[in-house]
């Protein structure tokens, strides 16, 4: 990245993500990804399984540590030596595709564990926050309940409250929708809809193309490790430039997801 | 149910006619079924059973605690922990590859032979310290056994809310962990109520111990028969509490993996 791009640096740039390098013993699943979001920005990342966009997503989150590389988060450095990576972490909401929710905990629990031991919130006001949450995505009846009894969707839109209850100041997605049959895809998407609605700056893996093409003010085509194409969906679906980019493009349209 | 029942008469039934029509039946019986004998042993080898059972509920809460600390040491993750992993991996190899007997002796004769001051001598504190300190190691790996089968993405749900690594530990990975390995707990369980005979050797006065001095005063093996029958009395419904709780849990996975 150059330097002139760094004095460029917008005031409400969320993340970025410069020369980004990660691999897994001999395989480079990413190679030298940059990448900018700013603050309001639904960006989605689409392409083929291994391409590179579960990695990129938890690399962002401190998942994985990355190889080479820097990743700001509101500016700041956040792969620097010496930063807490705890403290990073309650700024970068991230939703996976299995839920990840804790089984051995009701709903309530599972939204209200991290408010109430990582930022100190008193119960009281942390159930109160979560409940809040909960009615706002249809779920109040469900706060007593254990994940088990969920639906899948149900477990999904848990997941989505239980990362926005840390107030995150970005909302990563890892191809949330993957699990789910399509009938409770549409009401996950729909929570999603409505946080870009209010402004959340999310990033997202998906293969829901018609709703990257909806929802997203950006989309990123990653071919083996690369941002191979970014741009606005109308461009990117109706008239990608690069060869890779249509080819995925097509045989999604023939598996009919499209 | 039927078969069952007629077959089960059939070989026990079986069994027990050729032990009672065996030519030594008379004189085993008289050695080691006395009536007298039973009823002069049964209230002191039940007084000696007492002393069995206040080690085994004292080792037991000790090892539990301990057996925990020392699984979390072996599954910490890091290269800076490795001299913490490193004790913990050769304790256990050391006190789960000897046997009990054996630790029993060394310390319960050992250290009160080093006379060092402001040790205790108290056998009873020695033949303490070896039931746990060998029971700790079993334990201990029946702990990290349920620590690794917590899958790992509940750990990243729960670092990528901010938790640290040990609030991931107590909150998230330990509760399920031992939920999972309560029934190999209870096992060990038996094996150190078990075990608690063995103290018999350094001196204090337990069921086993009584038995034998039983014996020796009237020539006759019947008082090891009322040891083993108060040994079994305690034991048994320990063991069919195990067999209904790997019971419950299979059902509950079958209900969750519908």
């Amino acid at each position: 990245m150059t330097a002139t791009m760094a004095t460029l640096r917008p005031a409400a740039e969320a993340l970025r993500i410069e020369g980004v390098r990660k691999s897994f013993g001999e395989h480079l699943v990413l190679d030298s990804i940059d990448l900018a979001v700013a603050e309001h920005e639904v960006v989605c990342l689409i392409g083929a399984s291994g391409s590179g966009k579960s990695t990129l997503l938890r690399c962002v989150n401190l998942l994985e540590p990355i190889d080479a590389g820097r990743i700001f988060v509101g500016g700041a450095e956040i792969t620097a030596r010496g930063v807490d990576i705890d403290r990073i972490r309650r700024r970068i909401g991230i939703v996976f595709q299995a839920y990840n929710l804790f089984p051995h905990m009701s709903v309530l629990r599972n939204i209200t564990l991290a408010p109430i031991k990582v930022l100190k919130v008193p119960r009281e006001q942390a159930e109160g926050q979560a409940t809040e949450l909960l009615t706002r995505f249809g779920l109040a009846d469900k706060r007593d309940s254990v994940p088990d009894r969920l639906s899948g969707g149900q477990q999904q839109r848990v997941a989505i409250v239980r990362a926005l209850a840390m107030q995150p100041d970005i909302l990563l997605l890892d191809e949330i929708t993957s699990a789910l049959d399509p009938v409770l895809v549409a009401e996950v998407l729909s929570v999603i809809r409505e946080l870009a609605h209010a402004g959340m700056t999310m990033v997202l893996a998906t293969h829901e193309m018609g709703f990257a093409r909806d929802i997203a003010n950006r989309v990123c085509f990653l071919d083996a490790g690369r941002i191979l194409e970014e741009g606005p969906p109308s461009q990117i679906f109706t008239s990608p430039r690069e060869a890779r980019t249509r080819q995925f493009l097509d045989r999604v349209i023939e598996a009919g997801r499209m | 149910m039927l078969v069952a029942t007629i077959s089960t008469v059939v070989v026990f039934g079986l069994v027990g006619w050729i032990i009672v029509t065996s030519p030594g039946w008379p004189r085993f019986q008289a050695q080691f079924f006395d009536s007298t004998v039973f009823d002069y042993a049964l209230p002191r080898v039940f007084a000696g059973l007492l002393v069995n059972v206040s080690f085994f509920l004292v080792a037991e809460a000790l090892v539990l605690v301990f057996a925990l600390v020392l699984a979390a040491m072996r599954s910490l993750k890091g290269p800076v922990f490795m001299p913490i992993r490193l004790f913990a991996i050769i304790y256990i190899d050391l006190f789960r590859g000897l046997p009990s007997i054996l630790i029993i002796y060394i310390l319960g004769f050992g250290i009160p032979a080093l006379g060092i001051p402001g040790l205790t001598t108290d056998v009873y504190v020695w033949a303490l310290v070896a039931l746990v300190l060998t029971w700790t190691a079993y334990v201990a790996e029946v702990y990290r056994s349920g620590i690794e089968s917590v899958h790992p993405s509940q750990e990243a749900a729960a670092r990528s809310l901010g938790l640290s690594g040990y609030q991931t530990f107590r909150y998230v990975v330990l509760p399920q962990a031992v939920r999972r390995v309560v029934p190999p707990l209870l096992n060990d369980a038996i094996g150190l109520m078990k075990d608690t005979a063995l103290i018999s050797f350094l001196g204090p006065i337990e069921a086993f111990r009584r038995s034998q001095m039983i014996e020796g005063a009237r020539f006759n093996f019947t008082p090891y028969v009322v040891s083993a029958m108060l040994f079994l009395l305690l034991t048994v419904p320990l063991s069919r509490i195990v067999d209904r709780m790997i019971q419950r849990d299979r059902e509950r996975y079958l209900a969750g993996a519908r």
